[in-house]
């Protein structure tokens, strides 16, 4: 099945294959970025669509909000553990799988919730006022040191430079060697297939140097007075001091891809966005007041993580079909945030929209992205800073998209400034 | 209508009228009550509608059930404690004539 293959032809294509054969789980679809075709065909059609045959084996997808919203929100019936396959489309403890790590997002409470409550402090709101002083000179900094009228690409200069600097704040990182943080974020999530790795072995290698890292930091940190980093709270806590080895490394890779590649790629997908839209660009310039409303909405066009799994504990109905025990069952919030029937023009970007946080990005239920309003915070200081300075900034040749099915990623995006 | 009152952590007082039958969590979005964020639409899936029921009323709103799905996500939101509750699991009824309800600093 090639349909993406053949640009010009793409809506006829997706409208004509047999329903049952559609497949949104290979990662060139969401490199092409045409996968939203096949996700508004599911919706319209069977917004609770059965795969039979994929290169991850059977699933279900769930495409509405509503039904997504059932799903993430029962825990009981739909797990999140990792044994069973854990959150993401392609099970965690395949023979594909580096290590076996062990996170608390890939866990089904009473666990989650312990490893949980042990380091949600770190990005509680208390914390971040904290924080903001900090993020928000370094994002000036970012930004005074950017050449205008140049080409640059947005993506290294701006985006991963301000979210690894933000992680390696919450860490309390070694600034120097921040750059790491963002490496071992990319190889967490990588395939060989995108070229991040050279192979499954190159990628265990180098999440064993990154356990090995944190591990001495583990150790500098257990043996010095608490303080408000991640890592001394985890060092710390009863929760989690004790925690084999291996989910101590689950837990930081957990955070660090959580709070690098998806507030990352909302940077990017933001200045997309405004300039596939000029008037909505035209409209925050003329009032700045409306980044509060915009970075919501950046947050829900962009979709970060395109899905959550979770596979069934019992059999369940949703959207009249019969989901059995042991299904793989696949939340598209990337398609839950276009839908019509939740979200009043869901396919048009609006900055000023009346609800902007009532979107899927984030996941509901207990396991809800716990560093949601990090992520606005970084956001909102970035346009804020930006507005001050640039009148423009020029998206200047086309994006460039990562091969995932799970991070919606740019990975490069020229753009130039252009000074208030 | 019944009235009730919203407390910010600054001490400011709202009071709005709510509809019987409406929740506390609409209470405070129809009346821009500052504070109440609610962004999973009401249906107790983010613990962003979080409230301090005042002591004095947490026995005709009622305590927050053990093992419900409220308090799977209260357990995760900053400061809780024993009259945390959240707004949109809260029905107004007749008896909460002049219900005081405290907005945490944020939600999250």
């Amino acid at each position: 099945m090639d349909t993406d293959m053949v640009e010009p032809n793409i809506r006829e294509k997706v409208a004509f294959i047999p329903i049952d054969e559609i497949d949104v789980a290979r990662p060139s679809l969401f490199q092409k970025d045409t996968v939203g075709l096949f996700f508004e065909r599911l919706r319209r059609e069977e917004p609770v669509h059965y795969c039979r045959e994929s290169y991850v084996g059977p699933y279900w997808s769930i495409t509405k909000f509503d039904d997504i919203m059932a799903v993430d929100t029962n825990h009981k019936v739909f797990s999140s553990e990792a044994k069973l396959g854990g959150i993401a489309i392609e099970d965690m403890h395949s023979a594909k799988s580096a290590l076996e790590l062990e996170m608390f997002i890939a866990m089904d409470p009473p666990k989650h919730n312990q490893q949980r409550k042990a380091v949600t402090g770190a990005v509680a709101p208390s914390n971040l006022l904290l924080l903001e002083p900090t993020i928000r000179e370094r994002a000036c900094q970012i930004l005074d040191d950017l050449p205008v009228g140049e080409d640059i690409d947005w993506v290294d200069k701006v985006a991963v430079e301000l979210t690894t600097m933000t992680l390696a704040t919450l860490f309390d990182f070694p600034w120097e060697e921040r750059r790491k943080l963002t490496r071992w974020s990319d190889v967490t999530t990588a395939a060989p297939e995108t070229g991040i790795v050279a192979s499954y072995e190159a990628r265990r290698a180098e999440l064993i140097e990154c356990a090995m890292y944190f591990k001495g930091l583990w150790e500098q940190r257990i043996n010095a007075e608490p303080k408000n980093d991640l890592i001394s709270m985890m060092a710390h806590s009863p929760a989690t001091r004790d925690m084999p080895f291996l989910e101590f490394l689950g837990n930081l890779l957990l955070l660090i891809v959580g709070g690098n590649d998806t507030t990352r790629n909302s940077i990017s997908g933001g200045v997309l966005a405004l300039n596939q839209n000029p008037d909505a660009y035209l409209k925050l310039n003329n009032d700045p007041g409306l980044i509060t409303s915009m970075v919501p909405e950046i947050i829900r066009w962009q979709t970060p993580l395109t899905h959550m799994r979770r596979t069934a504990l019992q059999d369940w109905e949703i959207g009249g079909k019969k989901i059995r025990k042991g299904d793989k069952v696949v939340m598209w919030y990337l398609s839950g945030n276009r839908d019509e029937t939740v979200i009043d023009r869901a396919d048009e970007f609006i900055i000023d929209r009346k609800n902007p946080r009532h979107h899927l990005s984030f996941g509901y239920g207990i396991h809800r992205c716990m560093g949601n309003r990090l992520a606005e915070l970084q956001l909102r200081i970035i346009w804020e800073e930006i507005h001050k300075r640039f009148a423009k900034i020029e998206v200047t040749g086309e994006p460039e998209r990562l091969f995932s099915n799970l991070v919606r990623g740019i990975t490069k995006l020229p753009v130039r400034l252009h000074a208030r | 209508m019944v009235k009730v009152t919203f407390v910010s952590s600054d001490g400011t007082r709202r009071a709005v009228d709510i509809a019987e039958g409406e929740t506390a969590r609409e209470a405070a979005l129809f009346n821009d009550v500052p504070g109440i964020d609610g962004d999973c639409g009401g249906v107790c899936a983010c613990a962003t509608c979080h409230v301090f029921v005042d002591p004095a009323w947490i026995d005709k709103v009622g305590r927050l059930a053990e093992g419900g799905a409220e308090a799977d996500l209260l357990q995760f939101a900053e400061g809780a404690n024993e009259y945390s509750r959240l707004a949109c699991q809260i029905p107004i009824e007749p008896l909460m004539e002049g219900l005081i309800l405290h907005v945490p600093e944020q939600q999250y």
